[in-house]
């Protein structure tokens, strides 16, 4: 189990190391100029020239990179080029509430999809079942943006019982968990769903019934464990889906996480922000595939880690 | 002022009717309550060195004071932490007279130090201030950096003597730029590279409270020097805001401005409401929306043909296409602008004219060329109506929809041979006409990397900017004025440009604001002068 850990800290490491050099290239040959982002339309030619210099822009490529390696191996995200402030303050004061938003959206997604989806499977075959496939094709396929504001729409300003938007009591977080629930849903319902008929196919499942027990203690205590499984190794690999998802409905919903952070920096070409914002989702999910793979054995004890 | 008259060989001594060009107060103003603005977007910085867009400036404005300021609501100067100023008769000295007992946040009193200290700061290249540039008329910026400008010199407490290395008209402009606060050194060494997170300056309002990520709240301050003013309590900033829900919560009674605007998808929708279109306040902007072409590039370097589409292009159509937000443009300025040409009427739409133009020019079988355009509604749409425009005169566009940045490149490295502007044109730093001309239309606009996309340098038309920025006795403003006006209508003449419409603002903002119309669409303040404005208790 050490050495099983070791190793995959240590192709983590590798993983990280390949993504922010991905991102630096692509941040690098993008046709904008951030200097000139940062210095604005009146400046002169050597206004420019001088935060270029300043900022070490005017290096070649594998000495910016150098740099921001060097940087990052003392925990230093750099500075944001527009807000002029440390980056890893931007993500720190912004981290506690999309942590709190993904436990409450996933949270919301399992209850959603797992229910849906075992209601189909025991339901198979009827208009009920193919009712809730069809909702859960709809809701996999909806546009974020739009399900964010229709339900923004429907439940805080026609209806009333949340506030429009916002961040600080739970009654702030309802919507956004939800919506994030809905549309992360789809996934979990339709796995929930075969995973859940295979089972209820398998002998034991009949053995059970035919010792009488009754049908719902067949599906919660025989069925539903094992066929809860290969949904939970869905959740690591969720979160990056996840964490696309989160960019959407915080700006929609006014929530001041790194979703937002990420895509008013993205719009600003504001590098290190961008830069910032990526490892620390890569990190997620590299830890959520990570713990997925950890949990697995414990549920499954067929399955070990090499 | 004795010994000043001693030192100074001839001074013109301007009596500052202060009464008479200054603001008259609101007789229904009540004190007290506090508003809500949102935002799409965080507070970039509040250190007015460095903040330059049009979130930030209006805050900044609020929480510092420079030398001179504007009359709220309007494009007059008026002094501001300076009581009174002289200009030398050769337009090269301007002295200041400072008030005195006004004190900074932090509760130490302004001196002529500190205007020092401010405008070394701001001049000084490590501060990346994008506003140094401004400064380049004061005697020693050149050199500017640890050692200062030798041209800002301390007289005494209260007064601070600026040298120009040559005259310039704008220079007071200039000193009421947000560039040119006066912030408190020790506030600065104290905070650092966090100025912009912890601004103390001498403004009406003071930073109370940042959340980041989140909002932003501004306390009055109790003992700002104008008198009777702010008005309000506290200005609460929301931010991370979209436009839509900013609307939806103002409907709701949440918010008091939605500093992003209407958002243009649902402009037709409130405008069609009476009891909402009453509290949408309209304006003028000093914006300009055009049409580059470039005069190096085929067929743009013909003036016929230059001239063929500014009477190609159906401008009421276009604004028609932004739901009437605009006034088709005549020139390029815009209409509040000092020195804007009152009766000239630009070209006219005429399609035979324009082609007739076109045969001149030997072109009468067409050309293809390509017309660059910012990827975001609805600019897109309006390249395509100008596409369409110019195809009836012969003229084959393909448009090309790149993204803001990509479309600033090309056009600064002179590649587009057309551009449209929109989402990137001009908004003036100042009400000058100046501010119009040198960095899009002047030679030192026209290089490489430069905003002037046209590439158009006329050295005739450069010398007369020149000129009329060399007259900077207030006396003769009205020549200068006229100076600017000969210089915009020659820039026509050679039609570098198709202006296209002047955009107008829309304030919109809840039932309990009060203050006059004109504060709501403050020409320097965006969205609103939080000074000035009040709530109905």
């Amino acid at each position: 189990m050490g050495r099983y850990l070791l190793s995959r800290f240590l192709q983590s490491i590798l993983i990280l190391l390949g993504i922010s050099f991905v991102t630096f290239v692509l941040l690098y040959v993008l046709p904008a100029d951030p200097v000139r982002q940062i210095a604005g339309r009146s400046a002169t030619a050597e206004t420019v020239e001088n935060i270029r210099r300043q900022l070490g822009l005017d290096q070649p490529f594998i000495v910016q990179y150098g740099r921001y390696l060097a940087g990052l191996a003392q925990g230093d995200l750099g500075r944001s080029y527009l807000q002029k402030s440390e980056v890893t303050e931007l993500i720190l004061s912004r981290l506690p509430a999309s942590l709190q938003l993904m436990a409450a959206g996933i949270f919301a997604e399992l209850v959603l999809g797992l229910g849906m989806g075992i209601a189909a499977a025991v339901l198979r075959g009827r208009m009920a079942d193919q009712l809730l496939m069809m909702t859960s094709f709809v809701t996999v396929s909806a546009p974020q943006f739009v399900v964010s504001l229709l339900m923004l729409y429907i439940f805080a300003v026609r209806l009333g019982w949340f506030p429009i938007g916002g961040y600080g009591t739970a009654a702030h977080l309802v919507l956004p968990a939800l919506t994030l629930g809905i549309l992360g849903s789809g996934w979990y319902s339709r796995m929930m769903r075969s995973s859940m008929i295979d089972v209820l196919r398998a002998d034991y499942i009949r053995t059970a019934r035919a010792k009488g027990l009754g049908r719902s203690r067949v599906i919660l205590r025989h069925a539903l464990p094992n066929a809860i499984l290969p949904v939970i190794a869905m959740i690591g690999i969720d979160i990056g889906i996840f964490m696309g998802g989160i960019v959407v409905v915080e700006s929609v919903f006014g929530w001041p996480g790194i979703g937002q952070l990420a895509w008013q920096a993205i719009q600003r070409v504001d590098i290190p922000i961008i830069m910032g914002v990526t490892l620390i989702s890569a990190c997620a999910i590299v830890l959520g595939n990570l713990l997925a793979d950890l949990i697995a054995p414990m549920i499954d004890p067929r399955i070990r880690l090499k | 002022m004795k010994r000043l008259l001693a030192t100074t060989a001839v001074l013109i001594a301007l009596a500052i009717p202060a009464m008479a060009q200054d603001y008259t107060p609101d007789p229904n103003a009540q004190a007290g309550g506090s508003i809500t603005i949102t935002y799409k977007d965080d507070v970039a910085t509040l250190d007015p060195a460095i903040g330059y867009d049009w979130q930030n400036w209006s805050m900044i404005k609020s929480l510092f004071d420079g030398l001179m300021d504007y009359v709220p609501g309007t494009t007059t100067l008026r002094p501001g932490l300076a009581e009174s100023y002289e200009i030398a008769e050769d337009g090269l000295t301007y002295t200041f007279h400072l008030r005195t007992g006004v004190k900074f946040h932090n509760g130490r009193e302004m001196t002529a130090d500190d205007v020092k200290y401010s405008l070394d700061r701001v001049t000084d290249p490590a501060t990346q201030s994008p506003g140094a540039g401004f400064f380049g008329s004061i005697a020693g910026f050149e050199a500017a950096g640890s050692g200062g400008l030798s041209g800002v010199e301390v007289v005494d407490a209260a007064t601070v003597k600026i040298t120009l290395s040559r005259p310039d008209a704008t220079f007071l402009h200039v000193m009421a730029l947000n560039f040119a606060s006066i912030v408190p050194k020790e506030a600065v060494d104290e905070a650092g590279a966090d100025f912009g997170k912890k601004p103390v300056g001498t403004g009406a309002f003071k930073l109370a409270e940042w959340t980041l990520g989140q909002r932003l709240v501004f306390e009055k301050n109790a003992d700002y020097w104008r008198a009777g003013v702010p008005y309000l309590d506290s200005v609460v900033f929301e931010v991370g805001q979209e436009p839509v829900v900013a609307l939806l919560r103002l409907q709701n009674g949440e918010v008091d401005v939605p500093g992003d605007g209407i958002p243009p998808a649902k402009f037709q929708e409130v405008m069609a409401d009476p009891a909402q279109a009453a509290r949408v306040v309209q304006g003028g902007q000093l914006h300009t929306g055009y049409v580059t072409m470039n005069v190096n590039t085929p067929p743009f370097d013909k003036v016929e043909v230059r001239k063929a589409v500014n009477m190609a292009i159906n401008k009421d159509r276009i604004v028609q296409i932004i739901n009437g937000r605009a006034v088709p443009a005549t020139q390029p300025l815009p209409p509040s602008m000092p020195g804007y040409t009152e009766g000239y009427a630009g070209y006219p739409f005429d399609v035979e004219g324009a082609k007739q133009l076109m045969a001149d020019a030997g072109l009468a079988d067409g050309v293809d060329t390509e017309l660059y355009v910012m990827n975001t509604d609805p600019n897109p749409r309006i390249a395509q109506a100008i596409q369409q425009d110019l195809a009836a005169i012969g003229i084959r566009a393909e448009i090309k929809s790149l993204a803001q940045a990509n479309v600033i490149e090309a056009g600064g490295a002179g590649t587009a041979p057309m551009i449209w502007s929109g989402g990137m044109a001009w908004i003036a730093d100042f009400p000058d006409p100046s501010n119009f001309y040198g960095p899009i239309l002047g030679c030192a606009g026209a290089g490489e990397g430069g905003w002037n996309w046209s590439k158009f340098c006329d050295e005739g038309l450069d010398k007369m900017a020149v000129d009329a920025d060399s007259l900077s006795d207030p006396a003769k403003s009205a020549d200068r004025l006229n100076l600017w006006s000969d210089t915009y209508m020659g820039v026509m003449e050679q039609a570098p440009w198709a202006p296209v419409f002047n955009e107008e603002r829309y304030t919109m903002k809840s039932e309990r604001m009060g203050g006059e119309d004109a504060l709501y669409v403050d020409p320097v303040s965006i969205p609103v002068n939080y000074d000035y404005v009040w709530v109905k208790q």
